[in-house]
């Protein structure tokens, strides 16, 4: 039926809409379309005219305060940034051979990895909706890979499940899977379902789960191809006389899957921060925050510890020490853009309200612990056909993750060793750098017992808690904290706006430092327009 | 090495089991660390992991107080206070610890660094002034 006019394509009908109403109207229109609900980024600010002369002091040069800066400074602000660093970044790091790391309490590591190699302590993946982020990275010419994020052959090991043995992930997922299916087959079969599936229905529920959960015609979960399939086979196909696959046996029973470690790990992927598909820069993530840095060089005043933020009608003052000499400083400012975070923030002599006061105190932050080991080849690839991913275990260190670049390459390889949290990371992080590593090649040769002492070169450790420039990870809002004190928050208190991951709902992540960066700065902007 | 190694054998049997909590990049999984039940233990598996083996604390950008040597620590309703309820950057222990392993660990540290405030602080102390735990959130 050629009627001799075309409706337009989705794209077309975006695109004018994007034309006439602007990126905010073509993101409603995007939503009601059924596209783009992954995302509060509607492209950047693009602030305009700024009064001549009006200067904003912005406090740390992690990528919230850099990415003000640089737009700020593009609306006509002049911008100078204050970092007790001598590094811009923030928690966006890498350690490298050749650095130096002290840790609070005093303990200095000096970082032996190969060239090439590196731990990111921080930030390490990057999800495909974190728009913000991946705009900039975009913008300022930060090459981006793959992150394996989802390995159907990592490890899943728990100390009270499969006999305390690790077992390959496809095979706890499909055996889970499996005896679920079979269960609920079991249960529909024996019309004890019948109350809430009608008949049509129950036929069609039965083959779902014979074809997801790889049942036989019986609606059993037993050895098979099909189950081989999905789980690993005894011994896979092959080509000519051998050729045959044979299917593997001793499927797991319901007991042993149902440790909260297998569905814990398969849920894990479920969520939508830790959906495929993931990046990571190329080289190690600090190449974002040095790309950043790059587009507010001169801006940055290094080692500077910050003692005061006063502000009245007429501007800031914000007091601060050089850290190597000690002299103490009073910059002013018409504004503040302040992204210290909160440990240390609700520890300054600040001049805002009581109620701001009191949410910058409500926040505590979490410390994980991260630890890099470098070994001298990739077992992992060579001997156990891992690239990438991750492998889950309920030992203190919680995963080993495997690198993501140079696969197949002959030499030594930095894996991630521990990303542990809460009380894990309370334990590594109170022990010194030489116990952490001790702890590490102990719990990750639980999952590679023949290798993981006999390659291993040198560690590193980052304990967040002992993090000298933030006292933490990241903040941990809780449910009532958020309604009490959040709005408080990211408010702006006369001259003076807080951004940062800690002001946002997408907290822990690069892309809530950064959206909370922009609308901080719009809402300053406007401030500023209207004083 | 070999005191850490004796430590963790003396631990007991039943290991606390820790989800993923929701939001933040987490390592996912769950994890079950062995449980610390005397004063010393809870400390060496928790405190210590911000105010140092010495507890003596330490400065950066912001500063971890000193536990050692602390006349805060004179009377027990501050640190039940800020170890239940947390203080700043330091979450509070609800839910996380027992009210007897705060109880052991607040007793040991007022007994302990140049501490000398003998008398124990009990379970019962601990749960007179113990809000209940915060929800989750992100």
């Amino acid at each position: 039926m050629d009627s001799g006019v075309r409706a337009p394509t989705r794209r077309q009908l975006l695109s004018a809409i994007a034309k006439v109403g602007g990126t905010a109207a073509l993101y409603q229109a995007m939503t009601t379309l059924g596209h783009a609900a992954e995302t509060q980024f509607h492209g950047p600010p693009n602030l305009q005219g700024a009064r001549p002369g009006s200067t904003v002091i912005v406090l740390g040069a992690g990528l919230a305060g850099m990415l003000a800066a640089f737009e700020l400074t593009k609306a006509g602000y002049k911008v100078k940034i204050l970092e007790f660093q001598n590094r811009a970044g923030g928690r966006n790091w890498s350690l490298r051979g050749g650095d130096t790391y002290t840790e609070l309490g005093g303990a200095t590591q000096k970082v032996a990895f190969s060239p090439g190699n590196y731990l990111n302590p921080g930030p390490w993946r990057i999800p495909h909706h974190h728009r913000t982020l991946l705009h900039y990275c975009k913008q300022f010419g930060v090459a981006l890979e793959p992150f394996i994020q989802f390995n159907h052959s990592g490890w899943v090991h728990s100390s009270q499940a499969f006999g305390g043995k690790p077992v390959r992930f496809n095979t706890a997922a499909a055996d889970f899977e499996g005896n679920i299916a079979e269960l609920l087959a079991k249960s529909v079969n024996a019309k004890a379902l019948d109350d809430a599936v009608t008949p049509e229905d129950r036929d069609k529920l039965l083959e779902a789960l014979k074809g997801w959960g790889m049942l036989d015609n019986d609606y059993k979960y037993s050895a098979s191809l099909r189950a081989s399939s999905h789980r690993g086979f005894e011994r896979p196909g092959g080509g000519g006389v051998n050729g045959a696959p044979i299917p593997s046996k001793d499927l797991y029973g319901l007991h042993d899957v149902l440790d909260p470690q297998v569905w814990t790990s398969m849920g894990f992927f479920m969520n939508h921060e830790m959906q495929t598909t993931m990046f990571q820069p190329v080289g190690g993530m600090d190449m974002i925050g040095k790309a950043f840095a790059k587009q507010v060089e001169g801006l940055v005043t290094y080692g500077a510890k910050v003692s005061k933020i006063a502000q009245d009608d007429k501007g800031v003052t914000v007091t601060y020490a050089d850290v190597a000499t000690g002299k103490v400083t009073d910059l002013k400012g018409d504004w503040c853009v302040c992204t210290i975070p909160l440990g240390i923030l609700g520890q300054l002599d600040l001049q805002v309200t009581d109620e701001m006061m009191a949410a910058i105190k409500a926040v505590p932050y979490s410390g994980q612990v991260k630890i890099g080991l470098e070994m001298k080849r990739r077992f992992w690839e060579e001997d156990d056909f891992i690239y990438g991913g991750h492998s889950f275990t309920d030992q203190e260190i919680a995963l080993i993750s495997y690198p993501n670049n140079n696969m197949f390459k002959d030499g030594p390889a930095v894996l991630l060793g521990a990303f542990a949290r809460d009380m894990g990371a309370y334990r590594l992080a109170g022990m010194t750098p030489d116990q952490r590593i001790e702890a590490a090649l102990a719990q990750g040769s639980v999952l590679h017992p023949a290798s993981y002492r006999k390659e291993f070169a040198s560690g590193a450790s980052v304990a967040w808690s002992r993090v000298p420039w933030t006292l933490g990870c990241c903040a941990r809002w809780s449910d009532d904290a958020r309604k009490e004190h959040y709005q408080t928050l990211v408010g702006m208190d006369r001259r003076i706006v807080l951004a940062g991951e800690h002001a946002s709902y997408i907290g822990c992540w690069m892309e809530g430092a950064l959206l909370s960066s922009i609308d901080a700065i719009t809402r300053l902007h406007k401030r500023a327009l209207e004083a | 090495m070999k005191a850490m190694i004796v430590l963790t054998a003396a631990l007991l049997a039943f290991p606390a089991m820790a989800q993923s909590p929701a939001g933040g990049d987490t390592g996912g999984g769950i994890t079950r660390v062995p449980k610390p039940v005397t004063g010393e233990q809870v400390y060496g598996a928790v405190c210590q992991a911000c105010h140092m083996a010495d507890a003596k604390g330490a400065t950066g950008a912001g500063t971890i107080p000193a536990l050692a040597s602390n006349p805060k620590l004179a009377g027990a309703a501050y640190p039940i206070m800020v170890v239940t309820g947390g203080k700043g950057a330091m979450p509070g222990f609800v839910g996380t610890l027992s009210n007897a392993q705060m109880a052991e660990a607040i007793t040991y540290v007022r007994t302990h660094f140049g501490n000398n405030y003998a008398k124990p602080v009990t379970e019962a102390d601990v749960a007179k002034l113990a809000k209940p735990p915060a929800a989750g959130g992100h």
